[in-house]
């Protein structure tokens, strides 16, 4: 098995319990997501695109982190949800909201179709034929140029202010809200369904399969189910960033994407869903911040502070502030509960 | 139709001798080493270093590539690898991406981004021309020849060796080799060293065919899982002959179809996998 | 207890931004945001373009019209367009950066190009080539080229220079297609024929199959067109396939022979015809007499300044954008808003290293001269040598005394 994340072990029963309901933490954060649009004005842009990152990044931590299926070609879906809402657009009708339901709608289509392919073999196989398959999509649209505008990205992207009213500007402010309000609505979802029994059989089926089909579960029709809400997700982040940036080409597509929000939740730590947000956040704050200082080498620092914390905080950015948190108030000298 | 036949055989060959060791550390060792393309890259520059810097012939920048590469390797291997080895696929897939990006850039600095660009020696440039239609590249020639000499040696070391029965014995069950007396952490460590010297040598004959430059681990990573996937694990044939029939699709793709012969090589290796689902000759597949 | 913790640290960080950007806005030096791709596959282009930026500032100061000159560089790594709008939006709102510059490749362009409309700030594109760009913002200004300005008059010259038959091979992107489609619209229509063309992938690891391709179809000549960076890989094989000996031309778009990587190119290059707008005056070219003093003097300072490189057509775009923001502060006496700069800047002539050149009031592209190149060997090294000039070519490649005649 390669993917044995033990990071992210099935959580204990307590665990369960403590995080169904709504925690103080969990309200703080969304509070404090809220009123960055306050805090700090000057960070909008970079921000926007974290939520859309964040919610990238949590539609491969409900694949990877909830249901334990390894995908390297998620963007497949994030491109085709882009492109899906800036045609729409670039055809006439930039109404954001339905275009965000059509792009997840097509992108969950896509998903649920490509589900059967993937979902074969051991997870060395997934994750090629993922990769495969994405990147047999990113040539297709490359080869459609009269559709996709090529490497040279759809042109004429013309999304209307949203509800009619909040157009977006220069600042991010609008982009800003607007991702983050749809990262919190969907984030509702997930949640929802994580905590749901159909995800519990999903954790179930991370932890064995097999034993989850003796059980008689019904794994096959899970993992399409959660495959397919996976990719619906990551076709309306794909379609934000659209709409944010009036402009979508291939890289979309690329395998850096697909990449970019795989460490995303490794980074911010598999399984929680808050891991995959803070994790978007912290790669695109870090990538900013080192780029600013040494614009020519910040890929050296990058990767050294990610081989640093995957020897020496593992379970990503929350499980090792969980570890810390815990180990605090026990005092310093209690074993942690979580460490793996 | 011959000589798009022999180019795709001197590209699988390339190929499996880049990605062989790859197909041990992660499908025998299960580390998802996504570095694995580092350690090629490292070969392949030792040998551009040698051979345009300081004039060391060709032939014996060779086994400098395979030497530096292991070298890299077992360094590698005993300050971080092992500490990996137990934790989960994640930890090692942000060590291993941390370790490409890292080596990347590090690469650029030192080496600069360009193409790294070699002579080769006179008797290894040119064409032989058999018949009409048929032209035998020297240097893919040699290519052909060369690997097929490793594969055949690792072939007979993994079948007539006491180090390869040790080997065999260790991958079919680590536990009870180790119960056996059989110290398989060390086996492992080995037989990585030489996966990596391999990659490096196989970066090395590669500069004048593919492009040596500091994307490369990136590059070709794809290409690598490509053959450990297609391959599967615990071989030696199962990669060659997935390397050969994805070079000779993506070379006769290239030629007869060039409107989509980018797709092919991924269109095969989808096609591979659904069919063969655990790799052509994969081990699991047999079980 | 756990809230209170959490408002500290939110606290902490606001102040800690608030002072960060308060600390940024006290003077009034006119700011550059340079966004280029300093990292990833086509770094070689941002390094060459910030060499040439570099090398203006260091010849002529950092004060205009009595604003001082601050350079922002960002590193938007080339692929990821969403990340070069952001950088340009940043620029623009908290950094205060009243002029953009650079961007690399077309669509990184294309996408920040709303930004330079929505906040009506100048954007000079050093490198990008699409020709669509400049019609993307009233605020764009072009200092470099569009890839069909150098593409035409090549195909023009070897439709006229006994060439019949060609194939084209180009790298399967938004620029390849434009060059092909642009090589094999005036080559046709002068007389030529086009005897197949071939794309390929942009990660193509081998050239091998393909250059075999074009040797069994025989044609009169290829027609080539890949990034700089592909270039070795596509000469060798064509060399290795022996299209030389079969009495294959080689017909290359200048970048291909970029000077940078020229000399790696090995005897597989020498012959090759190119066309570009710019062939720096290196120290072995014979004939050097010919190149102007302004080349001379530029392709001296450059290689002093970055020892072990060429400059390239990427690094003379970067010293003329400089130039152009130069001139048009001058002009404004140091106002750089939107509408000021670019009507300052239409119309305004300079003699470039490249040689005279303008910016075209219509099209807000460049006008200028395009040289026809065939590569030599030369005292062991390869050199573009110039053989033949097109004078003043516009944005669709067409000579501009002609266009007006038609």
């Amino acid at each position: 098995m390669i993917v044995e994340a033990k990071s992210a072990a099935p959580p204990t029963e307590d665990e369960r319990r403590l995080r169904a309901p709504w925690r103080s933490v969990e309200i703080a954060f969304w509070v404090l997501a809220a009123a960055a649009y306050l805090l700090l004005p000057h960070q909008l842009p970079l921000l926007a695109q974290a939520a859309i990152g964040g919610l990238f990044a949590l539609s491969v931590d409900l694949l990877l982190g909830i249901a334990g299926v390894m995908s390297l070609g998620h963007a497949a879906f994030f491109g085709i949800g882009g492109y899906v809402a800036g045609l729409l657009a670039q055809s006439g009708w930039g109404e954001p909201l339905s275009g965000l339901v059509a792009a997840g709608l097509v992108a969950g289509g896509c998903g649920f179709l490509s589900s059967f392919l993937v979902l074969r073999g051991s997870d060395l196989t997934r994750l090629m034929v993922t990769l495969g398959i994405s990147l047999l999509v990113m040539e297709a649209a490359n080869r459609m140029t009269w559709l996709t505008g090529g490497s040279d990205g759809l042109q004429g992207i013309d999304v209307w202010p949203i509800f009619g009213v909040w157009e977006f500007d220069l600042y991010g402010r609008t982009a800003y809200v607007y991702a983050l309000g749809v990262l919190f609505a969907c984030f509702l979802l997930v949640r929802r369904v994580v905590h749901s029994p159909f995800g519990l059989t999903l954790r179930g089926i991370k932890g064995n399969p097999r034993r989850m089909s003796a059980l008689g579960t019904p794994v096959g029709r899970r993992l399409v189910g959660v495959y397919t809400l996976a990719a619906a997700l990551a076709g309306i982040a794909g379609a934000l960033l659209t709409q944010t940036t009036q402009f979508v080409s291939l890289d979309v597509f690329g395998f850096d994407k697909s990449s970019e929000a795989l460490l995303a939740v490794v980074l911010g730590g598999a399984g929680t869903l808050y891991g995959a947000i803070v994790g978007a956040l912290m790669l695109m704050e870090l990538e900013t911040l080192l780029a600013r200082i040494t614009p020519e080498y910040w890929q050296f620092w990058i990767g050294i502070a990610f081989m640093a914390q995957a020897l020496y905080a593992r379970g990503g950015i929350l499980g090792f502030t969980v570890r810390l948190w815990t180990r605090l108030r026990r005092g310093v000298a209690a074993p942690s509960r979580t460490a793996p | 139709m011959l000589t798009v036949l022999f180019d795709g055989i001197a590209t699988g060959a390339l190929l499996f001798l880049s990605s062989v060791g790859l197909s041990v550390t992660l499908g025998v060792m299960n580390f998802v080493n996504l570095a694995h393309g580092v350690f090629a890259m490292t070969g392949g520059y030792v040998a551009v270093v040698l051979l345009n810097r300081w004039g060391v012939p060709f032939l014996a920048t060779l086994p400098a590539a395979f030497a530096a590469s292991a070298g890299l390797g077992v360094v590698v291997e005993r300050l971080f690898y092992r500490k990996l080895y137990d934790a989960g696929a994640l930890e090692q897939v942000l060590f291993t991406t941390g370790l490409v990006f890292a080596a990347m850039a590090a690469a650029a600095f030192l080496m600069g981004s360009q193409h790294q660009i070699i002579q080769l020696p006179a008797f290894l440039a040119g064409q032989f021309h058999l018949f009409k239609g048929f032209d035998l590249g020297v240097y893919r020639l040699f290519l052909i020849v060369f690997c097929g000499c490793v594969a055949l040696a690792l072939q007979l070391v993994l079948s007539r060796t006491r180090f390869g029965s040790r080997l065999r014995a260790a991958v079919d069950n680590a536990t009870v080799a180790n119960a056996l007396g059989i110290n398989v952490g060390r086996l492992f460590a080995v037989t990585f060293a030489v996966g990596c010297g391999l990659a490096g040598l196989g970066a090395a004959l590669g500069v004048e065919i593919l492009n040596l430059d500091p994307s490369f681990p990136l590059k070709f990573l794809v290409y690598f899982l490509i053959v450990v996937a297609a391959g599967g694990t615990g071989t030696i044939s199962g990669p060659l002959l997935a390397s050969l029939v994805l070079g000779i699709c993506d070379v006769a793709g290239k030629y007869y179809v060039p409107d989509i012969g980018a797709f092919i090589i991924y269109g095969v290796m989808v096609a591979m996998l659904i069919w063969r689902p655990h790799g052509l000759f994969g081990r699991r597949a047999v079980r | 207890m756990k809230t209170k913790f959490l408002l500290r640290a939110a606290v902490i960080a606001v102040t800690a931004v608030l002072s960060f950007s308060a600390a940024q806005a006290e003077d009034k030096p006119l700011r550059i945001g340079l966004v280029l791709p300093m990292t990833g596959p086509f770094e070689y282009l941002g390094r060459q373009v910030y060499a040439g930026v570099k090398l203006y500032m260091e010849q002529h100061g950092d004060w205009v019209a009595g604003r001082k000159i601050e350079l922002l560089l960002r590193d938007d790594t080339g692929t990821a367009p969403e990340t070069t709008k952001r950088y340009a939006q940043d620029l623009v709102t908290n950094d205060n950066a009243e002029v953009l510059a650079g961007f690399g490749l077309s669509p990184l362009a294309f996408a920040a190009a709303p930004v330079a409309t929505q906040a009506k700030v100048p954007m000079v594109v050093m490198s990008a080539g699409a020709s669509a760009i400049s019609e993307k913002s009233p605020y764009i200004i072009r200092s470099g080229y569009t890839l069909v300005q150098y593409v035409a008059p090549l195909a023009l010259w070897a439709a006229k220079n006994g060439v019949k038959n060609v194939y084209t091979l180009v790298t399967d992107y938004a620029p390849g297609h434009d060059a092909e489609a642009m090589f094999s619209k005036v080559f046709t229509d002068n007389g030529g024929t086009i005897a197949g063309s071939v794309r390929v992938p942009l990660k193509s690891p081998d050239y091998g199959p393909y250059a075999q391709r074009i040797k069994d179809a025989n044609p009169g000549a290829v027609f080539a067109f890949v990034p700089g960076s592909e270039a070795p890989a596509l000469m060798k094989q064509f060399q290795t396939r022996g299209l030389t000996e079969a009495g294959i031309k080689l017909i290359c778009v200048g970048d291909v022979t970029d000077e940078d990587i020229l000399d790696g190119l090995g005897d597989a290059a020498v012959g090759t015809i190119t066309s570009l707008f710019y062939t720096p005056a290196l120290a072995g070219v014979q004939g050097r007499e010919k190149f102007t003093p302004e080349n001379i003097s530029f392709t001296n300072a450059f290689e002093k300044d970055n020892p072990g490189m060429r400059p390239d057509h990427m690094a003379v775009t970067g010293y003329d954008g400089m130039h152009l923001i130069y001139s048009v502060l001058e002009k404004t006496h140091g106002a750089a808003g939107g509408d000021a700069f670019v009507a300052a800047a239409k119309g305004m002539s300079w003699v470039s290293p490249r040689g005279p050149m303008s910016i075209d009031p219509e099209t807000r592209d460049p006008i200028q001269d395009v040289y026809i190149r065939k590569v030599e060997r030369i005292g062991g090294h390869l050199y573009n040598v110039d053989f033949d000039r097109i004078a003043r070519v516009d944005n669709k490649g067409v000579p501009v005394a002609q266009a007006v005649g038609k």
